[in-house]
């Protein structure tokens, strides 16, 4: 049990790192590409101190490879980049899914524009990742531990959203130790001692087994879906305010949901009806909690920094019984790492009370 | 059940008097049925490298990472703790493995597509890493799984479904010697090429896995063998041809011999 | 009166030989050869004549995991030779 409840000024990789290893992460692999790179600057440096091991992989296509080794052997390990990166990882995503690997990845995205190759899969198949966006870097504490937890606990990789605004903001964080249910034992893990046993083991992503020629892909495939059903419903994760009486729902996830729930904050102070839909799991998406919560809106606004992506699932979830507006868009500063001018207060409550009034936006302008 | 008197009963072990020496496949195995090609090169390969660890008793501390290719159908005979890897991707998962179990007996198992085309920077970075994984090449010089297409070791004339005149440089380019590259670089210790085309081949493909997993289990870095093998279907000649093809046009490209011992090169007889 | 000095002998898994041939030229004194007959799946098969040393260079070649090898304590000496 850590005995660290003091807070210290710290930016959201160093965060997220102090926390890795307080879940236990052992290994991590990465390549440095802005804003992941501090991430990876933090576990360079703390890893070894802690026993573990850090290595500066070739590619990002190395750096996912190392960690599905070091995770085979259950490990706890990690890796991440940011979108770009994660693309070059996505076929190892698939076959680690499928082969039930837990690995926990980070992405620190440059805006939003990574949603779905976070949540449709991303790579080749038929699958899903779990994914968790927090809106802090206290959050992302808790986040980061939790999903080695989940991905142990399901054998299946866990993605943690994160964004140049969380990897590069300085927060006063205390990085406690979350006390979880005990784990299942990892005796699918390979550690080599059954060698010669008749039991040795295969982490096999096409559904191969041992001593019988051939493969079921059919069988297969059907037993990790039905896994992830499981886990579609029972890990959704939300957060609302003030969506009791809300007429207009706002719906925002990660570092941009710290502005909406500000703005949302003030004007409930002044007395209008608007209320905040925060999904935590980006997927499993929390869609029966955002139907129900907006079933008696007259209009959900859907804030994100990107063209649309979540407002196809938040309109799944809302099956047409009210509309839903986008009032967020494009946004980036030159250098494309997403600090653009709608992470700002004023600009996010200008859009939620045209959402309000029911004026329309042209999401393409920042005003 | 042939007529010829001379021919011996072999339907059953003989009923004294005798000791067996070796069975149908090796300890290590969970099965001797399997659906790769007739003359196909590479379960002959599998039992020498099966051979080798349960030589050095090293069967309880092994763990093996698998490529993509015909030979990861033979996984399901291998009674080692093993991993299935993406094509290509071998030597960054057993480095991650190895990190976490520094005492185990880490090896890949990949075939040339897989590690010279698909996964060429894994296996040299691994090797300059001086990554402790003994990598094994399985290398015919074809693609064989999708029917005997031209890969990165394929030798200039050599006949594959896409260069059928034959590998031409100026048109294919140059095959790639893989342990004559790896042996240059300085994280390697141990770097060997053998071949499976005949017994005294086959015992030298044993030994040079002996002595790359005894480097390995000494901490000596990188270790690399490479082990030319049959493949009759892809190389469109007959089985009982393989082993003439193997030595008429893979080998003398392809050198065999140690490269590599105890970190330094070894000069060429 | 020459003989054959027959030092070792193989179980032959026929059935599951897949007639590559390889272990033919394999063989150090040339005792194997295929068989006219075919297995289940079409194949000739190796056949074993007098003179096995029980070396295994056999099953060391063989893909298909076709030998077993054994190793008489006391040579046996076949009276008459090869015809």
């Amino acid at each position: 049990m850590s005995a660290a409840t003091s807070r210290r000024l710290m930016e959201g990789s160093e965060a997220i790192a102090e926390a890795a290893i307080a879940a236990g992460c052992r290994f991590f692999a990465g390549y440095p590409m802005t804003p992941f790179t501090e991430l990876l600057e933090h576990l360079a440096r703390r890893l070894p101190e802690e026993g573990g091991t850090c290595i500066n992989a070739e590619s990002e296509i190395e750096a996912i490879g190392m960690a599905w080794g070091a995770a085979a052997t259950g490990a706890r390990a990690a890796t991440g980049s940011t979108g770009q990166g994660l693309s070059l990882m996505q076929e190892s995503l698939s076959e680690i899914t499928r082969a039930e690997i837990p690995l926990v990845v980070f992405n620190m995205a440059r805006g939003q524009g990574d949603y779905f190759q976070a949540t449709r899969g991303g790579g080749h198949g038929d699958y899903r990742h779990i994914v968790l966006a927090p809106i802090d870097a206290s959050e992302a504490v808790a986040h980061t531990q939790l999903a080695f937890d989940l991905a142990d606990r399901w054998r299946h990789p866990v993605l943690v959203m994160g964004d140049y605004l969380l990897a590069h903001t300085s927060e006063a964080v205390a990085v406690e130790r979350v006390a979880f249910d005990p784990q299942p034992s990892k005796d699918w893990a390979v550690d080599g001692s059954l060698g010669g046993s008749g039991r040795s083991r295969n982490l096999n992503p096409i559904g191969m087994e041992k001593g019988s020629k051939g493969i079921d892909p059919d069988r297969f495939w059907r037993r990790l879906q039905e896994k992830q059903d499981r886990i579609e419903a029972a890990e959704p994760r939300h957060e609302t305010f003030a969506t009791e009486d809300a007429e207009l729902v706002v719906v925002a996830y990660g570092t941009v949901a710290r502005f909406a729930r500000y703005v949302v904050q003030e004007l409930r102070a002044e007395g209008a009806k608007v209320g905040l839909f925060r999904p935590i799991t980006l997927w499993p998406f929390p869609s029966e909690a955002l139907a129900a919560c907006t079933a008696g809106a007259t209009r959900v606004a859907c804030l994100e920094q990107n063209a649309g992506q979540m407002i196809d699932d938040v309109r799944l979830a809302v099956l047409g019984r009210a509309p839903v507006v986008p009032i967020g868009g494009i946004s980036t500063d030159p250098a494309g790492f997403g600090i653009g001018r709608l992470l700002d207060a004023a600009v996010v409550r200008g859009r939620v009370e045209a959402a309000l009034a029911g004026r329309e936006l042209d999401t393409g302008v920042v005003v | 059940m042939s007529d010829d008197l001379r021919v011996i009963q072999t339907d059953s072990p003989p009923a004294e008097g005798a000791c067996r020496t070796q069975g149908f496949g090796s300890p290590l195995q969970l099965s001797e049925e399997h659906d790769l090609c007739p003359g196909c090169g590479e379960p002959v390969a599998l039992r020498a490298i099966l051979d080798a660890v349960e030589t050095l008793d090293l069967a309880q501390r092994a763990i093996g990472v698998v490529g993509i290719g015909c030979y990861t159908a033979l996984t399901s005979l291998i009674d080692l703790d093993l991993i299935q890897a993406l094509h290509g991707r071998a030597p960054s998962v057993a480095t991650g493995a190895k990190r976490m179990r520094p005492d185990s007996l880490l090896f890949t198992l990949q075939g040339d597509g897989d590690m010279v085309n698909e996964g060429l920077q894994e296996v040299i970075h691994a090797a300059a890493r001086g990554e402790n994984v003994t990598c094994i090449l399985l290398n015919n010089g074809v693609f064989g799984e999708t029917g005997g297409h031209m890969t990165a070791t394929t030798v200039l004339g050599q006949r594959t479904k896409n260069s059928l005149e034959g590998r031409d440089a100026a048109y294919h380019g140059h095959p790639i010697l893989i342990a004559d590259l790896l042996s240059r670089l300085g994280g390697a210790g141990y770097v060997a090429r053998a071949s499976v085309h005949d017994a005294p081949g086959v015992a030298r493909a044993r030994r040079y896995l002996e002595r790359a997993f005894e480097s390995q289990m000494k901490g000596e870095g990188f270790s690399f063998v490479e082990i030319l093998t049959m493949c009759p279907t892809g190389w469109f000649v007959p089985t009982a041809e393989g082993p003439g093809y193997l030595d008429d046009v893979l080998a003398p490209i392809h050198q065999l011999g140690e490269l590599k011992r105890d970190g330094a090169l070894v000069e060429p007889d | 009166m020459s003989g054959v000095e027959i030092r070792g002998t193989l179980v032959i898994d026929g059935e599951r030989c897949k007639g590559c041939e390889l272990c033919i030229p394999a063989c150090p004194p040339a005792v194997l050869r295929m068989s006219e007959a075919r297995n289940g799946s079409g194949y000739a098969y190796p056949e074993l004549l007098p003179g096995c040393t029980g070396c295994g260079a056999c099953l060391m070649v063989c893909p298909d995991f076709c030998f077993e090898v054994y190793r008489y304590d006391e040579p046996i000496v076949l009276e008459g030779g090869t015809p």
